[in-house]
């Protein structure tokens, strides 16, 4: 369970979150939406930890973490499993060792066991025998599904993804989709998508958050949300801008 | 430490920057003492700061032993005192040059490449993807470098004092045409323990130096290419200048007490 209560974030003098404010409860799988640079990654980092909060409060399963010390903040970690935008692979270490790097550093695995689980893991993002090369061999897309196996491959409670499917091909994207869905049904793991993909939108979250102008600016289901006749609803689900006048 | 702004924003910013240094110290030494680094990433640090550094060691030995040698036989001739050169080289070179030219070197070679590389993590995220994945920096990143830094180093600088006077034994003897039983037993004579112990216990300080000026200025750099590249040179300009300025102070500090 992770609930945010009145979370606000600024760098410098500008300010991106503003009063958020939400609950996700465990097993559900949520999507979070919003404009390019609206602050969505951000809001990503203060639920694990990695930013804290200028004011406001980060619980998770009730523990707030909002200032958590970095060392008691790795105890909480151990939950969750990220996919960061960019991937953020280790470009030092091969794909298996990406892989495999949560379950090696616990010291539960034998090297067997945990060749064994990135095989599978790998299978499952569909890049099967790539152990062996470098993150700067891959494409952008492959970097994203290792990203996703890596964050995986623990079998972590909450997964956060950060617009997993971003620069994947149609095909790709809807195996990451079903991926992330069977994910979060058989394993019972809370899913939080970011994404700007209203299909996989559609498809992954039975709920929205929808942030805008620093807040949640809705929060519904996902039904409601794309037959919504809000009008600023209405124009970001179907990617409507409002023309200006072109000047060149 | 770069002396852009207002006076009054480079003082925060300089106090800023020492309070993080001593908390990332703090949090090296409750590492060491808690959490057992791994062995693999230690032996390969070494070998990256040890072996790696052998031909700017080997290089910048030889040739301060050997223009010392040929400057101080150019003075010491003119007093006739031609069997002291050897000695004048070996005690400079062990408690002073030896280790404050080897520390330059490494801070030019290694901390620049620790910069680098912990500055291109924290900027692609992989330092925020390691904190995701229960795993401390410092314990991952910082703890291998710095033990590696100082098991190093006092084999470098015991290295370049051999070569400098080694070297300068040749130009010397070979060269200028010195006496080589005087000088050679002068030598022995002139050197003591305390030279040797203070050199080693200095290159200690400035192995401690690099590494954490190294892996706090990479950890803590700006966003972007030009971040890593402002961070890069801040490490190597920061660690030369605090090897230099310590140096004076640790010899005024350990004559005292090793005499
Ligand atoms: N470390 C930082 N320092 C300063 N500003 C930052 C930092 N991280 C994010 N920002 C600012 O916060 C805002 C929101 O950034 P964020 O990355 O969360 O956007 P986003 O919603 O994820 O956008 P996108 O969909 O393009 O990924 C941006 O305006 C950005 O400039
Ligand atoms: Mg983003």
């Amino acid at each position: 369970m992770i609930e945010v209560r009145d979370l606000k974030r600024s760098f410098g003098t500008h300010c991106v979150l503003d009063g958020v404010s939400f609950r996700i409860d465990a097993g559900e799988a949520v999507v979070i939406m919003g404009r390019s640079g609206g602050g969505k990654s951000v809001l990503l980092k203060h639920l694990v930890g990695l930013l804290s909060p200028d004011a406001g409060e980060v619980l998770v399963d009730g523990r707030n973490i909002a200032n958590l010390g970095e060392r008691q903040m790795l105890e909480v970690r151990s939950k969750f499993g990220v996919l960061f935008q960019g991937a953020a692979l280790f470009d030092s270490l091969t794909v298996a060792e990406n892989v495999g790097f949560a379950l090696s550093r616990s010291g539960k695995c034998t090297p067997a066991e945990v060749a064994n689980r990135v095989a599978e893991m790998l299978d499952m993002v569909e890049l099967p025998g790539i152990q062996d090369k470098k993150p700067a061999e891959l494409s952008g897309g492959m970097r994203k599904r290792v990203g996703l196996a890596r964050a995986i491959v623990h079998r972590p409670a909450i997964v956060l993804y950060d617009e997993p499917t971003t620069g994947l091909d149609p095909v790709v994207s809807d195996s990451i989709d079903q991926l992330i869905l069977r994910v979060c049904e058989q394993m019972k793991v809370t899913s939080i998508v970011v994404t700007h993909d209203m299909r996989s939108a559609r498809r992954i979250g039975k709920r929205i958050l929808y942030l805008r102008d620093r807040r949640i600016y809705l929060d519904a289901p996902t039904e409601a949300v794309f037959a919504s006749t809000d009008p600023a609803v209405h124009r970001f689900v179907n990617g409507i801008s409002i023309p200006k006048e072109i000047t060149f | 430490m770069t002396m852009s702004g207002t006076p009054a924003k480079w003082f925060i910013r300089t106090v800023a920057d020492l309070g993080g240094f001593t908390l990332l110290a703090a949090e090296v030494l409750r590492s060491l003492v808690s959490v057992r680094p791994s062995f693999r990433d230690l032996v390969y640090q070494l070998y990256f700061i040890g072996v790696k550094s052998q031909s700017v060691v080997l290089i910048t030995g030889a040739f301060t032993g050997m223009v010392l040698c040929a400057q101080a036989f150019f003075q010491f001739q003119k007093v006739k005192m031609e069997t002291g050169t050897l000695a004048l080289v070996g005690v400079s070179m062990s408690s002073e040059l030896g280790p404050v030219l080897t520390g330059l070197m490494v801070a030019g070679r290694v901390g620049a490449a620790m910069a680098a590389e912990l500055g291109t993590m924290r900027v692609t995220e992989q330092v925020d993807a390691l904190r995701t994945l229960a795993t401390h920096p410092v314990d991952y990143l910082v703890v291998p470098r710095f033990l590696a830094t100082l098991i190093a180093m006092p084999l470098l600088t015991i290295e370049a004092i051999a070569v400098g006077i080694g070297s300068a034994y040749v130009v010397g003897v070979h060269f200028l045409g010195i006496d080589a039983a005087y000088s050679w037993a002068h030598m022995l004579k002139y050197v003591g323990k305390s030279d040797i112990a203070m050199g080693m216990f200095k290159t200690l300080c400035f192995g401690m130096i690099i590494a954490l000026v190294g892996c706090y200025k990479g950890l803590n750099c700006r966003e972007g290419a030009e971040g890593v590249g402002h961070a890069t040179t801040e490490a190597v300009v920061t660690a030369s200048i605090s090897i230099l300025m310590s140096n004076f102070f640790l010899t005024l500090a350990l004559r005292g007490l090793l005499e």
